[in-house]
């Protein structure tokens, strides 16, 4: 069974705002279709001060997708529309302790049930600006739909660079068949064929001075948070000893149950760019090991 | 709360109390390899052929020999699947159903990329296949036709005996993953035209790690593992013995039961089936309730999702499973439930009840008393679903925008 936390439990065997609000003035009918869950939101907005006084929701679907949608209606009740608006799938995963990344989607269902009933309230047509596609990369939750789009937009041409720019396939490996399965599709269409031998751009091997490595180290870091932060974490530079990187994970990553996953992945990352064997560290242990010294 | 109610008899059963103690000198003082010539081995060689003896007498073998012992039934599935293909190279087709067990359809969807043509043959509202579809496929290029002989979800029973005949006249080898089968109904595999049959200890009261691939004698074969002579060389790597001996043991007793599981078994399915659908409204049985396994009842409610169900089905202490998508692990709705064309809002709630010879009276009657007020409950919050009843055209009442 699927692992879900206290929290999601909780919400899906007593869920709040369950049924429909009785003169609701906005209603959103939204569908998730990697599973067939769908979901009705409706709201009673002030229209005074575009408050949201009551949420209600009816949902056809899983466990979790239950506990999204009595989550969303908690988030949001009391909040003005424009406040509502910018709630995030993530706020809702977060705020139910996490969802495995098989049900992250259920969350997204949430917030596009919001966006549909915020829009349907102001009159306007809402459309959908995502598609979801079968769940690639488990431990980092990428879909085929993601891998295939970086694919075309990038030229891409190995897993290893896949994994470079979608994070899928960096954590146990797994799913490198299905990768390999959709270059293989995408090079097929382009003419070309998939060469499960080619390497991607080797990495230079140049000596560099301390400072011009610790430079490098930091340019690689830079070009990782952007993945960090939509996922809310961080990475910080520490120290660098020899070959053993120091760094902080911040934000949604510290104590994130993935920050070991996502250390290898920065490791592996660095090892590349670097082109020299690199051991990134959590500076927690650079702390215990000065005090065992 | 009072004991948990075990109605997931399909996905794996209970180890019976016999297999194990029959099972536990092979863990200590019978460790020896029954590959070896001295006494420790010896005896253990002795109690293997025991063993394959009562698999033969479940399945109604000619031969002892016709058992080979594998490491489960996906294992049985793709030797023999396989080993057609390998022995008949200029045939390129393979005729299966869209209903198969992953077990089959990954295995048949790979070959496909490795230019094999794969004939699924399609069922019906009820799930029942077309005869005269799968007769006219035949010919000189199909290598082998593989055919569950129940469903796994639904129970149905598939004319398999009937389907060998036809195979073995146009010369095409014939298998049949019966995992759901054995034990549960007869079976005398030497009065059949099946060539080749799988089967799985867990499945029959046998403890995981251990199946049986029928190979009646004189067909070709190639193994899929070589190394020793294990098997007679058609399944090499050293015997899971204690497994092997379970399984021998629990092949005897579903024989000695298999009244039971027609008599006994089948008349609490059918209270359980009856006593819901009393008191369920817009709920119904899947697959051909004429024609199926007498253990398995799949039941879809309709308006909800299978998921939830289970979920309150385990508070309240009972195990069965769904066809719903969220519970596959994958995502993907129950390709069982797609090809009867079962409507979705039905088959995302359907809930597969399989039972045993282990339940009981009372236990059935629980679970009658349980299943109606989760589905009232979950019934409640679905958009589909307005006080006693759907709401009016539901697909039309609520059609979200799917995305």
């Amino acid at each position: 069974m699927w692992d879900y936390s206290e929290k999601v439990q909780e919400h899906f065997f007593n869920p709040r705002n369950a049924g429909a609000v009785e003169e609701a003035n906005a209603v959103g009918d939204v569908g998730s279709l990697s599973c067939g869950d769908a979901l009705r939101l409706t709201l009673k907005v002030d229209p005074e001060t575009e408050t949201i006084l009551e949420a209600g929701f009816q949902t056809f679907g899983c466990g979790s997708a239950i506990a999204s949608s009595s989550a969303l209606t908690e988030i949001i009740k009391g909040k003005k529309l424009d406040e509502a608006l910018v709630v995030s799938n993530q706020d809702i995963a977060d705020y139910l302790d996490g969802l495995p990344p098989e049900k992250m989607h259920c969350s997204v269902m949430g917030r596009e049930a919001l966006q549909a009933a915020v829009a349907n309230y102001r009159g306007e047509e809402w459309k959908d600006d995502h598609e979801e596609g079968a769940l690639i990369c488990k431990c980092f939750a990428v879909d085929a739909v993601m891998i295939e789009d970086v694919v075309r937009a990038n030229g891409l041409r190995t897993v290893e660079e896949v994994t470079h720019y979608t994070k899928a396939g960096g954590g146990c490996s797994a799913c490198h068949e299905g990768i390999e399965e959709i270059l293989t599709t995408v090079l097929t269409e382009q003419g070309e064929a998939f060469n499960a031998s080619a390497k991607a751009a080797p990495p230079k091997k140049t000596k560099l001075t301390n400072l011009q490595r610790i430079r490098r180290i930091e340019t690689v870091l830079e070009s990782l948070r952007p993945q960090l932060q939509a996922d809310h974490g961080d990475v910080e530079l520490v120290d660098v000893e020899g070959n053993t990187v120091y760094v902080n994970m911040t934000g949604a990553c510290s104590g994130c149950q993935m920050a070991g996953m996502t250390l290898n992945g920065i490791q592996q990352r660095l090892v590349e760019e670097m082109g020299e064997f690199i051991k990134v560290v959590p500076a927690s242990a650079m702390q215990k090991m000065a005090a065992a010294g | 709360m009072s004991e948990p109610i075990y109605l997931d008899n399909n996905a794996t059963t209970l180890v019976a109390p016999e297999a194990v103690e029959a099972m536990l000198p092979f863990f200590s003082e019978q460790f020896g390899n029954p590959s070896s010539l001295h006494s420790f081995g010896d005896k253990v060689g002795r109690a293997l052929l025991n063993a394959r003896r009562q698999v033969q007498a479940l399945i109604g073998a000619e031969h002892d020999s016709e058992v080979i012992f594998t490491s489960c039934g996906t294992e049985s599935d793709s030797t023999a699947i396989l080993s057609a293909l390998k022995v008949q190279p200029n045939r390129k087709e393979i005729i299966t159903t869209v209903v198969e067990h992953p077990a089959v359809l990954s295995l048949c969807e790979h070959l496909e990329k490795d230019g094999y043509t794969v004939h699924y043959l399609k069922v019906d509202k009820k799930g029942r296949l077309d005869i005269q579809e799968y007769a006219n496929l035949l010919s000189d290029n199909v290598a082998l036709v593989s055919v569950m002989w129940a469903n796994n979800e639904t129970g149905t029973l598939f004319p398999v005996e009937e389907m060998a005949e036809l195979a073995n006249e146009a010369g095409v080898l014939f298998h049949s993953d019966a995992v759901q089968v054995a034990g549960k109904l007869p079976m005398r595999l030497q009065d059949t035209a099946i060539d080749m049959l799988s089967l799985s200890g867990h499945k029959l009261h046998a403890p995981k790690g251990v199946g049986v691939l029928y190979l009646r004698r004189n067909t070709r074969f190639r193994p899929l593992l070589r190394g020793g002579h294990q098997e007679r060389g058609r399944r090499a790597g050293t015997e899971n013995t204690a497994s092997i001996i379970g399984l021998g043991q629990a092949a005897e007793l579903a024989l000695a039961n298999i009244e039971q599981e027609n008599t006994a078994v089948r008349r609490l399915r059918d209270k359980l089936e009856k006593g819901i659908l009393a008191q369920v409204p817009y709920a119904f049985v899947t697959g051909d309730p004429g024609n199926r396994l007498p253990n398995t009842a799949n039941i879809a409610f309709e308006y909800i999702e299978g998921e939830a169900i289970l979920l309150l089905m385990n508070k309240a202490g009972i195990a069965a499973s769904s066809g719903s998508a969220c519970t596959s692990g994958s995502l993907e709705p129950s390709h069982v439930m797609r090809a009867m064309d079962i409507p979705y809002t039905a088959a995302h709630g359907s809930v597969r009840f399989s039972l045993s010879r282990y339940n009981t009276e009372a236990e059935i009657e629980r679970v009658i008393e349980a299943i109606p007020p989760i589905v009232s409950k979950l019934r409640k919050l679905s958009p589909y679903w307005s006080g006693d009843g759907p709401v009016e055209d539901p697909a039309k009442a609520f059609a979200p925008a799917y995305a």
